[in-house]
């Protein structure tokens, strides 16, 4: 393919996009859910669990556990929409 | 069976187990002594990620730092954990795509410098040093709290285990050997895990039972706790924020950084196949983390349940606080904490002779005031923070087999972490140091022979520390994980994201992290650590702008971004082969 840097650029601004989304969602469930809001987010429940609480114990690493597989499939779905997947 | 013979054949097992492997997995190259090779399946590779991060720290002391700190012992279990995803979606992959063998490697050819790389040299000694000791300490410990033999021989033991599988098989044996010890640490530590819940909560993963009610009620657990804690004078366990927001904030996202930058974690991602692997690898590392870190809040808050119920048993009964039937009569103590006297970590002391245990929080001056009418004289009852793991099978009655278990899962906990640190410790000596900057035409046989023998080196040294530990032992949190925030995860993230920070911007940034930081912690924990020297104070009173040292590598990390990249702006353009390996290093493979 001729473009080939052009491609690349795009691939990476692609890239961060996909990056960007999942750090907001990795700041939002741990620094706020579980820090800085949590204190307001503990007069909800979650069964026994206050909902704050439940972030900074639980919820915020199933979270992560999502944002970096759900990275990998996204990541590998652009690596083949670009060709640069690897065998 | 006695108690010592059932936990010494069951750790004498699993070193069968290891040698096994060691035999098994020799290596006969470079590639398979730094990197394995390059052929861990992504699954197999986050098992073994998993064991080697989990340390003596997370299997033994983590449930009790959790306990007694309450919602604040989040930011230890979001910090470890939201480090995964810093390191799957900006580290991992790329430096895969690099394809070399050490993290100093990648930042000396991207940075065009020996220098930058002998730089990181020194970073990465001092975070994995601070971090070994700890574990070999860690190995004795579990050996003398556990088997009745001195810390002496636990290390002289442990030293002698690693060495085996360390020095033959390197990354490759370490490898096997790790995803061994995965199994034995989690198999470990769920068991008492999933009997008390199922004997506090009825429910049988601790996940759901930390949020159930009560066995036999309609309240729940937590709620149960906050009140039993509250009473006690400890505040509520759901909400206390002891070390305050704003440190809770700094802590947790300098232990993120901090973790993403752990020269020992990051090559683990070396050894898989592919770009994709090292992503997906990252995941399947975070699951098996988790299945220990989202069980570890569920044990911390159930032990300290099980601990208030048994020493002041009043507030469940609903006698008032202060009532004397309320506290436990020492006459009557379980033989659990018989026994864990005997060890030194409880203590009981009947401050006010009345033959009864009152545990509660005397530096809270409301309640010490209110404990003073009821005839209490200060708390009578000291907790380590490892019983709340160590003595769990005995508290909820379960075999002594499982005893032995926890204590074979407690050394597979802290070998596994030490064989990974040594590895990226005698990796950066022999390939960055030796061949990279002393000796670059010596021959692969002899590189291997080196990489040998500079493991033997590091084991023997780490050993020596860790039966003499140094005053900076203690402070893993603050020097290895804020170290690691401050002067290696930013010169690696720049490094693939902003091709124009050059070399003077990287050398300057580790420089700058890494001092600011050391400086931040020695003026409030002593120069050099020596007790009596520390200039300021180390409380909140004495911090500047109220930040935490434990908290600082956040702070320093930001200064190594921007004095990095002030100085690449007013100097020399990085050259065009830098920037097309950057290129390189961001796409998995080159269109066809």
């Amino acid at each position: 393919m001729a473009s080939t840097g052009k491609d690349n650029n795009e691939y990476w601004r692609r890239n961060l996009g996909v990056i960007k989304v999942c750090l907001v969602i990795w700041v939002s469930v741990s620094l706020l859910a579980g820090v800085l809001f949590a204190p307001l987010l503990n007069q909800f429940n979650l069964g026994g669990y206050p909902l704050g609480f439940w972030f900074a114990q639980q919820g915020a690493i199933y979270v992560f556990i999502v944002l970096i597989f759900f990275y990998a499939w996204r990541m590998n779905k652009l690596d083949r929409e670009f060709d640069v997947n690897e065998e | 069976m006695s108690l010592q013979m059932l936990s010494i054949i069951a750790v004498g097992l699993t070193f069968v187990v290891y040698i096994a492997i060691a035999i098994w997995a020799r290596a006969g190259s470079t590639s398979e002594f730094y990197v394995a090779g390059k052929g861990i399946h992504p699954i197999a590779n986050g098992m073994a990620t998993a064991a080697d991060w989990m340390s003596a720290a997370s299997f033994i002391s983590m449930a009790g730092i959790i306990a007694f700190a309450g919602f604040a012992g989040g930011a230890y279990l979001m910090g470890w954990t939201g480090g995964y995803v810093l390191m799957a979606l900006l580290l991992a992959p790329y430096l895969r795509k690099f394809g070399k063998f050490t993290v100093p490697e990648f930042i000396g050819d991207r940075f065009y410098s020996t220098t930058a790389r002998t730089v990181a040299v020194v970073c990465l000694l001092v975070i994995s040093l601070t971090y070994v000791i700890g574990q070999m300490r860690g190995v004795g410990i579990a050996f003398a709290n556990i088997l009745q033999l001195s810390i002496e021989t636990g290390l002289y033991v442990g030293m002698a285990i690693v060495f085996v599988y360390a020095v033959l098989g390197g990354m490759k044996g370490i490898t096997y050997t790790q995803i061994a010890q995965y199994v034995i640490m989690i198999f470990a530590y769920s068991v008492p895990a999933i009997f008390i819940s199922l004997q506090i909560t009825g429910a049988v993963a601790p996940q759901i039972g930390l949020g159930s009610t009560l066995a036999g009620t309609d309240t729940y657990m937590l709620d149960a706790l906050n009140n039993t804690v509250a009473q006690l004078g400890f505040g509520s366990y759901t909400d206390r924020v002891s070390m305050g927001t704003f440190n809770m904030f700094l802590l947790t996202l300098s232990l993120m950084i901090g973790t993403a930058g752990l020269p020992h974690v990051i090559v683990r991602f070396f050894t898989v196949p592919k770009m994709s692997d090292a992503r997906s690898s990252a995941g399947w590392a975070l699951i098996f983390i988790a299945l220990l870190y989202t069980v570890a809040p569920a044990v911390g808050a159930m032990a300290v349940y099980n601990l208030a119920n048994t020493v002041q048993p009043g507030i469940e009964d609903g006698l008032a606080l202060g009532d004397p039937e309320g506290s436990l009569p020492i006459e009557d103590q379980p033989a659990w904490m018989d026994r864990w006297a005997q060890t030194g970590l409880l203590a009981v002391d009947d401050k006010n002779a009345d033959g009864r245990i009152q545990w509660y929080n005397d530096a809270n001056p409301e309640m010490q005031a209110q404990a003073e009418t009821f005839g209490w004289a200060g708390n009578e009852l000291t907790v380590n923070n490892d019983i709340m793991v160590l003595a769990n099978p005995e508290i909820a009655g379960l075999p002594n087999w499982v005893a032995a278990l926890v204590a074979a899962g407690g050394i597979a906990a802290a070998l596994s972490t030490a064989a990974g640190l040594l590895l990226a410790i005698s990796s950066s000596i022999s390939h960055d140091l030796l061949k990279g900057v002393f000796m670059p035409k010596i021959s692969e046989k002899n590189e291997l022979m080196a990489a040998r023998v500079s493991m033997g080196v590091a084991i023997v040294v780490a050993g020596y520390l860790g039966l003499n530990p140094p005053g900076f032992a203690a402070q893993v949190v603050a020097l290895a994980f804020g170290l690691a925030a401050a002067s290696l995860f930013p010169v690696l993230m720049m490094g693939i994201f902003m091709k124009r920070i050059n070399k003077q911007g990287a050398i300057t940034g580790m420089l700058v992290g890494l001092i600011s930081t050391m400086l931040y912690i020695f003026l409030f924990k002593g120069w050099f650590f020596i007790p009596g020297t520390a200039p300021l104070t180390d409380d909140p009173s004495g911090w500047i702008f109220g930040i935490n040292p434990l908290g600082f590598g956040v702070i320093g990390a930001i200064l190594n971004f921007a004095s990095a990249y002030i100085v690449s702006s007013m100097t020399a353009p990085t050259p065009r082969y830098i920037q097309e390996l950057v290129d390189n290093v961001r796409i998995p493979r080159a269109q066809a």
